[in-house]
């Protein structure tokens, strides 16, 4: 129960923080955290899957991809506008999950881990090569950010609120979703599969569901990201950063929603920050992997509560 | 007809290659249950350490075996450090390969640097076989012999050895493989080391094939994904089978429909997941 109650104190203060501190933070600051706002979105999405059940996708960021690249090609090809775009973009990614979903599922385990990163590799593969849509290599730039009531989405601040109101959405709505029936549905599917099945639930439709709905939520999150950067390129897709993802969740703590928001944070500040005082931050990127899976396989929030229950038995 | 000739021996060249590489990782696959993302890495460092050893002596046969056996000791290292505690932790294993992978791959852009690199090959092996019309360069040729050949020594050392048994034994069930006195520690080490030799043996060989890169490492690991998982993980005639269809795919693919032949490398794995998820050669799943 004090487990629950910590982390939703540290949701509070996490969200306290980034209402109140943009306004008197540089510029360049206020654009990383809405771009972790942005991938916490995928992250939180990428949870429901990993922390609670137990389906380790490693190719969120295909969908991720495809909701950008959606919203990019609808956006400067199609005259859409932002809303129209938006849901092209979720859209999209629904359909994409849906029909993947169904390859996906055929496998279980570490077979599942291995196909949702391939899946991932050849949305990756027919971005880079299907020049004459999604440009290739080069990518597609001139995606503009909305004025919606006439407010300038290219002043940070306001962009940042922006996207910030997209992130409160999405948290009560994956937060309401976790707490539903068929939330902890999933929570027993991820305990003990069988038991689920021999109690007559749906197994392999409560995991397809909840696949879609990841896929959709990465694809929500895909979409902003091309209209926050302005720019989409194949490395949406590839394997660095659908493992980055898979990382944000792991060392913020799988299964807490908390955790993801933490994560995303604690990476895209390593990835633009490091990457200012030194031209080997991948080289510390690969130990934040390596540490994070020897000795934080519960990420910060797992290893927070343990230090907590040990200090309460002491 | 001609199209389709040399189009069937590319083809061939392509499988041979993606055999060396899908066959270690799938040999991996079978007796960890881990999908190494560090395998493009093994080719990767194995082609830099055969080019480097090709421009300071010049001997080609020299940078394959050297090339194989450092990538091979890396292997060993690796799962001796870093993979052996946390045998059956899916997610964790593959978040340290992952790590692993980063940084080999940012080591190979500092000491070689981001250019890619080839590597040249001594001259009997330049120039091509002429048979009536064809031209067959000898360099393909001599890829796809020595894939086959390594794939018959690992059949035979697989199939009919004693320490061959051993590895099908600790695949098949680990726990009673250990209770009959199989070091399965020691078996499992081995494996992997193998499956890093394969790789790095790979990537000589791809490096005087198709030249090298820091990210060919990531562009590559597809690719020996589903040959994996069109062969049947943990199968190595299912590697062998895989690499030819989707070297074949890849090519006729890439010939004929360029836009989307990325694209077309995703057909065979949905149809086998589909017919059957486990891969064409693979074991049924428990």
């Amino acid at each position: 129960m004090s487990d629950g109650k910590y982390l939703w104190i540290t949701l509070g203060i996490l969200i306290a923080a980034a209402m109140i501190l943009p306004p008197f933070l540089p510029p360049f600051w206020v654009m990383l955290l809405t771009q972790t706002l942005i991938y916490t979105i995928a992250a939180m999405a990428l949870d429901l899957l990993i922390g609670y059940t137990d389906m380790a996708s490693l190719g969120q960021a295909g969908f991720l991809a495809v909701g950008a690249y959606s919203a990019a090609i609808l956006f400067t090809r199609y005259g859409f506008g932002f809303t129209g775009a938006m849901i092209g973009a979720v859209l999209l990614a629904i359909v994409s999950s849906a029909v993947l979903g169904l390859l996906a599922l055929r496998a279980a385990g570490v077979y599942f881990l291995m196909i949702t990163l391939a899946i991932a590799m050849v949305i990756w593969g027919l971005i880079y090569r299907w020049v004459s849509m999604t440009g290739g290599d080069n990518g597609i730039a001139g995606i503009l950010r909305p004025n919606p009531l006439g407010i300038d989405m290219f002043d940070p601040i306001h962009f940042f609120y922006f996207i910030f109101a997209f992130f409160i959405v999405s948290l009560v709505l994956m937060l309401l979703f976790i707490r539903s029936p068929f939330g902890k549905t999933l929570v027993g599917i991820k305990d003990s599969e069988s038991r689920m099945i021999v109690l007559g639930y749906n197994v392999w439709l409560h995991k397809y569901l909840v696949f879609i709905i990841a896929g959709a939520f990465s694809g929500l999150a895909g979409g902003l990201y091309a209209f926050y950067n302005g720019f989409v390129s194949p490395s949406l897709s590839d394997l660095a950063h659908c493992m980055a993802i898979v990382l944000m969740v792991t060392i913020g703590g799988p299964g807490t929603l908390v955790g993801p928001i933490i994560g995303a944070l604690i990476i895209i500040l390593l990835e633009n920050i490091v990457s200012i005082y030194t031209e080997r931050w991948v080289m510390v990127l690969s130990a934040v992997y390596v540490i994070t899976a020897l000795y934080a396989p519960q990420g910060i929030l797992g290893w927070i509560g343990r230090l907590m229950k040990s200090e309460r038995a002491a | 007809m001609e199209f389709w000739i040399t189009q069937t021996f590319n083809g061939l060249s392509y499988a041979a290659l993606l055999f060396l590489l899908g066959g270690g990782m799938t040999l991996i696959f079978g007796i960890m249950k881990i999908v190494n993302i560090a395998h493009g890495s093994f080719y990767l460092v194995g082609g830099y350490i055969g080019l480097t050893i090709v421009l300071k002596t010049g001997n080609f046969y020299l940078a394959l075996v050297v090339a194989a056996v450092v990538v091979a000791l890396l292997g060993l290292v690796m799962e001796r450090i870093f993979l052996r505690n946390l045998a059956g932790k899916d997610l964790r294993q593959m978040l340290i390969t992952t790590g692993i992978a980063l940084f080999l791959q940012d080591l190979c852009l500092l000491v070689w640097g981001g250019d890619p690199r080839n590597l040249s090959v001594p001259k009997y092996l330049t120039g091509s076989f002429e048979l009536g019309e064809f031209y067959f360069p000898k360099f393909r040729v001599f890829m796809i012999g020595s894939a086959v050949v390594l794939f018959l020594i690992l059949w035979v050392f697989q199939e009919k050895t004693r320490v061959g048994a051993m590895v099908r034994a600790s695949v098949d069930n680990s726990e009673m493989a250990g209770g009959l006195g199989i070091k399965v520690p020691l078996v499992t080490m081995g494996v992997f080391s193998l499956g890093a030799l394969l790789a790095g043996f790979g990537g000589v060989i791809g490096c005087a094939f198709m030249g090298i890169y820091p990210g060919l490492d990531f562009e590559l690991l597809p690719f020996a994904f589903v040959v994996v998982i069109v062969g049947g993980m943990g199968n190595l005639t299912g590697a062998l089978l895989g690499a030819f269809i989707v070297a074949m795919i890849d090519n006729f693919g890439k010939a004929l429909f360029p836009e989307v032949a990325y694209f077309t490398l995703f057909a065979p794995m949905a149809v086998v997941l589909a017919v059957k998820p486990t891969g064409l050669m693979g074991k049924s799943q428990k």
